[in-house]
C-alpha cells in the first residue's frame, strides 16, 4: 500500500476486521447447536416407528396416538391448562394494576421496596419458595380443613406476577401521557379515558405479559411437585414420573407437544413485541 | 418540592390531588403486593419458625422448640449418650453444589462470552434473530430440556452410539449419573442467562476504544482482555450471578442427570419434605441456601454501586 490516507475500501476492511475475533463465530454456532441439538433429537425420535429412542426406523405418529389416548396424560394436560389459565388471569390483572401504579408517577417513598416485593419470586431459589409455600399451605389446611386445587392455583399466580409485570411496565414506560391529556381536555372522565385510550394502547404489553405468565405456569415443575395434592398432577409432573418409570417415545411425544405450545406462544410474543417497537 | 403556593385554595387542591394519587396508587398496588406477600414472603417467615421446631412423625412439625436442625447440619447426635460428633455429610453436599454451580458458571461464561460478542457485532437486523434463538430454549420446559439432554448423553444415547459406530469408542463413555452430567446439564440449562446480560453490555461497547487499542499496537488478545473484557464487566458479573444462583438451587438437573445419587442442595431439601419427613431440617437447609444466595446478591449489589460511584 502507498502512503497517505487509506483508500475507502481499505478503511471499510479495517473496520470490519476491528470487531472480528477469531473463533467467536464458531463458538456462537456451537452454542446454538448445543442448545438445539438435544431438543431436535427428542422431537425426531417422537416420530420414530420403534420403541427405541436412538435407532431410527420409520416415520410414524403412533406415539402421539398413544399419548393422546392415555387418560393419565389427558387429565394432566387438563389440570395444567386449568391452572395456567387461572394463574394467567389473576397475575395479569394484578400485574397491570401494579404497573399502572409504579409508572407515570413521580418517585414515591417505598418504590424500591415495592419493586423488591414484586420481583421477590425471581430472586429466591425455586426450591426455597416451594418448601416455604408447602409449609404455609400445610398450616392453613390444618387450621381450616379447606383443601382443593385453589392452593396450587394461587401459588402459580404468585410466581407468574413478575413475569406478567415486566412487559406491561416496559410498555407503559414508552407511552406518553399526551393521549390521555387530550381525552381529558375533551371532557372524558378518567375512567372513560382509561378504557378508551390507555387500555387499548397498553394492549400489546398486557398480551405479552399474559403469554409469559401462561408459559411460566405451564412449565413449572418444582413448586407444583411439592405443593400439588393428590389428583393435581400437571403435565410436567406426569412427565417427570414417566421418566422415572422408564424412557419411552411416548414421553418424547408429550414433551414435543408441550415444547410446541411454549414455542408457539413465544414466537407469537416475538411478533407482538416487534409490532410494539414500530 | 418547590416553595409552597401562596393561594390557600390552590394549596388545598394540590394536597387533595396528591392524596387522591396516593390512594389510587395504594389501591392499584394492593392486590399484587398482597398475593406475593402472603404466598411468597410470609412463608419464608414460617420456614424460619419451622426450622426451630421438632419434626412430626408423619411429616409436618410438632410445636416444640429445638435447634437440632441446625446442629444436624454439622453434627451427628449419638443416640446413647447424646454427644455430638462432627459429620461433614451435609456440609459436603453444600460444598459440592457450590463447586458445581461455580464450574457451570465458568463454563457458561467461556461459551457465552464469544457468543454474546458475536451477536453484538452483527448488523442490527440480525441481532434480534440471534437473541431470539438464544432465549427460545429458556421458554421451553426445563424438565423437557433436561430429559432431552439425558437422551443424548446416555450410554445408549446418540453421542455414544455415533462414536461407537465410527469406531472412536469400544465401550460407551459413561457420562450419565456422574458429576460431569450434572455439570453439562447446568451449563445447558442456564446458558441463556449468561448470554443476555453479556450482550446488553457488549452492545454498548464503544469500538473507538478497541480501535485505540489496536492503534497502540496491542494484539487481539490484549485488546480482548484489556479493553473489551473490562468494559463488559457489569455484564459478566450479572451473567455470572444469574447462572450461579439458579445453578446452586438446581433440582431437576441433578435429579435426572445425577440419578439421585449425586445430590445437590435442592434435592436434599426436597427429600426432607418427602421421604425423610424432616420438615424442620429441610427448612433450616433451605434458609442456609437462601443465606448463601443473599450473600451473593449483596456482593453483586456492592459491586454495582461501586461502579456507579466511579462513574459519578
Amino acid at each position: 500500500m502507498t502512503e497517505g490516507s487509506p483508500a475507502p475500501v481499505l478503511r471499510a476492511f479495517r473496520r470490519r476486521d476491528l470487531r472480528a475475533m477469531p473463533g467467536f463465530k464458531a463458538m456462537a454456532w456451537l452454542c446454538i447447536i448445543a442448545l438445539y441439538m438435544p431438543l431436535a433429537v427428542l422431537i425426531i425420535f417422537s416420530f420414530n416407528d420403534n420403541r427405541s429412542v436412538v435407532r431410527w426406523t420409520e416415520f410414524s405418529l403412533d406415539w402421539y396416538a398413544k399419548a393422546l389416548a392415555n387418560d393419565g396424560i389427558r387429565n394432566a394436560a387438563l389440570v395444567s391448562v386449568k391452572i395456567a389459565l387461572f394463574a394467567t388471569v389473576i397475575s395479569t390483572v394484578v400485574a397491570t394494576m401494579a404497573a399502572l401504579a409504579t409508572t407515570r408517577t413521580r418517585g414515591f417513598r417505598g418504590q424500591g421496596l415495592v419493586y423488591g416485593i414484586i420481583n421477590q419470586p425471581l430472586m429466591i431459589p425455586e426450591i426455597v419458595t416451594a418448601i416455604a409455600t408447602l409449609s404455609l399451605f400445610a398450616l392453613i389446611k390444618r387450621l381450616t380443613g379447606v383443601t382443593g386445587v385453589g392452593y396450587l392455583m394461587m401459588a402459580h399466580a404468585a410466581f407468574c406476577i413478575p413475569f406478567a409485570y415486566m412487559p406491561i411496565r416496559a410498555r407503559l414506560e414508552t407511552m406518553t401521557l399526551t393521549m390521555e391529556q387530550a381525552a381529558a381536555d375533551l371532557y372524558a372522565t378518567p375512567l372513560k379515558a382509561f378504557a378508551l385510550i390507555t387500555l387499548p394502547l397498553l394492549g400489546p404489553g398486557i398480551v405479552s405479559g399474559a403469554m409469559l405468565a401462561f408459559v411460566v405456569s405451564l412449565d413449572d415443575v418444582i413448586i407444583t411437585l411439592l405443593v400439588a395434592g393428590p389428583g393435581e398432577t400437571t403435565l410436567p409432573i406426569y412427565i417427570l414420573g414417566a421418566i422415572r418409570r422408564g424412557i419411552t417415545p411416548e414421553i418424547n411425544a408429550v414433551s414435543t407437544i408441550l415444547v410446541a405450545v411454549s414455542v408457539l406462544l413465544v414466537v407469537l410474543l416475538f411478533f407482538v413485541q416487534r409490532r410494539m417497537q414500530r | 418540592m418547590s416553595a409552597p403556593p401562596q393561594n390557600p385554595a390552590l394549596a388545598a387542591a394540590i394536597a387533595s390531588t396528591t392524596r387522591r394519587e396516593r390512594t389510587t396508587r395504594a389501591a392499584l398496588l394492593a392486590p399484587a403486593l398482597l398475593i406475593i406477600l402472603t404466598i411468597s414472603v410470609l412463608p419464608l417467615g414460617i420456614t424460619l419458625v419451622y426450622s426451630f421446631l421438632t419434626p412430626g412423625t408423619y411429616g409436618g412439625v410438632t410445636w416444640e422448640f429445638s435447634v437440632n436442625s441446625y446442629l444436624q447440619f454439622l453434627f451427628d447426635r449419638d443416640i446413647f449418650d447424646d454427644t455430638l460428633s462432627f459429620n461433614p455429610a451435609y456440609l459436603s453436599i453444600y460444598l459440592r453444589s457450590i463447586g458445581l454451580a461455580l464450574g457451570a458458571t465458568l463454563g457458561a461464561l467461556i461459551l457465552g462470552f464469544p457468543t454474546a460478542y458475536f451477536i453484538a457485532t452483527k448488523p442490527r437486523e440480525q441481532r434480534n434473530i440471534w437473541l431470539f434463538l438464544v432465549t427460545l430454549p429458556f421458554w421451553t420446559n426445563l424438565l423437557i430440556r433436561t430429559y432431552a439432554m439425558l437422551l443424548i448423553i446416555r450410554d445408549e444415547g446418540i453421542i455414544n452410539t455415533v462414536l461407537m459406530q465410527i469406531g472412536l469408542l469400544n465401550a460407551p463413555l459413561t457420562i450419565l449419573y456422574t458429576d460431569t452430567a450434572v455439570f453439562i446439564g447446568l451449563i445447558y440449562s442456564y446458558l441463556p442467562f449468561m448470554v443476555l446480560p453479556l450482550y446488553a453490555s457488549l452492545e454498548k461497547l464503544d469500538f473507538n476504544l478497541v480501535e485505540a487499542g489496536y492503534d497502540l499496537y496491542a494484539n487481539r488478545l490484549r485488546v480482548l482482555f484489556h479493553v473489551i473484557v473490562p468494559l463488559a464487566k457489569p455484564g459478566i458479573v450479572a451473567g455470572c450471578v444469574l447462572v450461579f444462583i439458579p445453578g446452586l438451587g438446581a433440582y431437576i438437573t441433578p435429579e435426572l442427570l445425577g440419578g439421585g445419587k449425586k445430590l445437590m442442595i435442592g434435592n436434599m431439601i426436597a427429600m426432607q419434605f418427602g421421604a425423610s419427613r424432616n420438615w424442620p431440617f429441610g427448612s433450616a437447609a433451605a434458609l442456609i441456601l437462601m443465606t448463601l444466595v443473599i450473600l451473593v446478591l449483596l456482593v453483586y449489589a456492592r459491586a454495582a454501586r461501586r461502579k456507579e460511584a466511579v462513574h459519578d
